[in-house]
C-alpha cells in the first residue's frame, strides 16, 4: 500500500547534519528504508551537505599527505555487502537494536494486550520502543512533553487526525493529544521515538509510567 | 577553485583507486577534500589538531570504501562529507545515527556516465544556488550542517525567535528547490 505520511524537511535536514538524537536517527532510517521518496528527499539532503562541504578550505598540516599514504599503506578495501531481502516486519535498522527479526523481539504487557519493548539507545534525548497493539485496541491517551515519531510497521491504526498504515510516519509534538486505536484485523506494531515521557491522562497509566518506562 | 572542480572528474580518481589502489589518484583527492573536511570538521567545534587527524581518518577510509562508492546515486563530494559526518559523530558525540536499509542494487562496477555526470553537477548547481541566497539564509543552513548546534541554541546565540530561524531555513530551502527545478527544465 502506499505510503500516505512522509518525514518534514525538518526531520531530514537534521537527520542529514547528525543533529538528531538516536532514537529519532532510528525512526527515520527505518522509514526510510520503507519509503523511496524520502529516502529520495534525504539524498538530496545529503547533496546539500556535500556543496556546504565544498564551500571552504583551510591549511592541512606539513606532512599531512605523507602521513595518510603511509596510513594507507596495505590497507584492505572494503567488500560491497550483500543486501538483506527486503520485505520483513522490521525493516533492517531495527533488527540491529531488536537483535533479529520479530521472533526475537523481548515483549512485556503494558495490560490489555498491549506490549512494548524498549529498544536500547546510547543518548539520553529521547527513547525507542517498539509497541504492539491488539487489533481494534486502544493506546491509553496521552500528550507528550517535546517530540514523538510513530512508524507503523505492521497494520495499521487511527487516531484523531488520520489513518496510518505500514511505512507511515505520524509527527506528534506537545500541542498534540491523541488516542491511536488499532484497526481490526491484524495486531499494530509501531517503533515510537519519544523525547521527553509521556503524558497519560488517565489516572492508573500515570500511576503506572515510571514503572513502565514509558 | 571553483573552475578546478569543474574541470576534475572526481568519480574517475575513486575508480582508479578502487580498480588500482593508484596513489596518485588518492593524492589528487587528497589534496582537494582533506582541507574542505578540516574545514568542515573546525566550524563543527573541534580543534585544528582533531580535524588534522579527523580528516586524515575521513581520507582513509574513502580510501578503504572506494567499493561501496555509488558514483549515480551521489557526487564524491556528498560521498566525502557523509564519511566526515559519521567521523563527527565519533569524535564529537556519542549519539548513534542508524543508516536506512541497503537498497537490493548495490554500486554498479561500472556506472551509466550519464547519471555519474549528472550527480556530480546537482553537487555543483547546488553550491552555485547555495552561494546565490541571501546571506543570512545561508549562514544558518551553513550553520545547521557545520554547528554541532540545535535550532535552540542557534537562537540563544543570535537572538532570534526559534520560529524565525525555522521559517528562514524553510525559505531557503524552498529557493534551492526552485532553483534546482528552474535548472533542471532548462536542459
Ligand atoms: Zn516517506
Ligand atoms: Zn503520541
Amino acid at each position: 500500500m502506499k505510503i500516505k505520511h512522509h518525514l518534514s524537511d525538518e526531520l531530514l535536514m537534521a537527520y542529514a547534519a547528525a543533529e538528531l538524537p538516536e532514537a529519532f536517527n532510528l525512526v527515520i532510517a527505518a522509514h526510510l528504508s520503507l519509503c523511496d521518496e524520502c529516502r529520495a528527499r534525504s539524498m538530496a539532503f545529503d547533496a546539500l551537505g556535500g556543496a556546504v562541504i565544498e564551500d571552504s578550505t583551510c591549511e592541512m598540516a606539513a606532512g599531512s599527505l605523507e602521513a595518510c599514504l603511509s596510513r594507507i599503506d596495505g590497507l584492505e578495501q572494503t567488500e560491497v555487502p550483500v543486501a538483506q531481502p527486503a520485505g520483513a516486519v522490521l525493516p533492517a535498522p531495527v533488527q540491529d537494536y531488536v537483535g533479529g527479526g520479530l521472533e526475537a523481539v523481548k515483549w512485556r504487557s503494558l495490560g490489555m494486550g498491549v506490549r512494548q519493548a524498549i529498544l536500547r539507545t546510547g543518548d539520553k534525548g529521547a527513547s525507542a520502543r517498539l509497541l504492539y497493539i491488539p487489533a481494534g485496541a486502544a493506546m491509553p491517551d496521552h500528550g507528550h512533553r517535546g517530540l514523538e515519531l510513530t512508524l507503523v510497521l505492521q497494520g495499521a491504526f487511527r487516531d484523531e487526525a488520520d489513518r496510518f498504515g505500514r511505512g507511515d510516519i505520524e509527527i506528534a509534538d506537545d500541542t498534540v493529544e491523541h488516542t491511536p486505536v488499532a484497526e481490526a484485523g491484524e495486531a499494530c506494531i509501531c517503533l515510537v521515538a519519544t523525547q521527553g515521557a509521556l503524558k497519560f491522562n488517565a489516572l492508573l497509566p500515570r500511576l503506572a509510567q515510571p514503572f513502565f518506562r514509558i | 577553485l571553483v573552475a578546478d572542480a569543474e574541470q576534475t572528474d572526481w568519480s574517475a580518481l575513486v575508480f582508479r583507486v578502487r580498480d588500482h589502489q593508484d596513489k596518485v589518484a588518492f593524492a589528487a583527492l587528497f589534496r582537494h577534500f582533506a582541507p574542505r573536511v578540516k574545514a568542515f570538521l573546525m566550524k563543527s567545534g573541534a580543534t585544528e589538531a582533531l580535524a588534522e587527524e579527523c580528516a586524515q581518518d575521513v581520507m582513509a577510509t574513502l580510501w578503504q570504501k572506494a567499493r561501496l562508492f555509488d558514483a549515480e546515486r551521489a557526487s564524491v563530494a556528498t560521498w566525502v562529507f557523509t564519511i566526515a559526518r559519521n567521523r563527527r559523530i565519533d569524535a564529537l558525540r556519542k549519539s548513534r545515527r542508524p543508516e536506512p536499509e541497503d537498497l537490493p542494487w548495490g554500486p554498479e562496477p561500472e556506472p551509466d556516465q550519464a547519471e555519474v555526470f549528472e550527480a556530480q553537477q546537482e553537487t555543483e548547481r547546488l553550491g552555485a544556488a547555495l552561494s546565490r541566497l541571501p546571506l543570512k539564509q545561508r549562514v544558518l543552513i551553513e550553520r545547521a550542517y557545520f554547528g554541532d548546534l540545535s535550532h535552540s541554541e542557534i537562537a540563544a546565540e543570535t537572538g532570534l525567535p526559534l520560529g524565525t530561524i525555522k521559517s528562514r531555513i524553510r525559505l531557503a530551502l524552498e529557493r534551492l528547490r526552485h532553483q534546482m527545478d528552474v535548472k533542471a527544465t532548462e536542459r
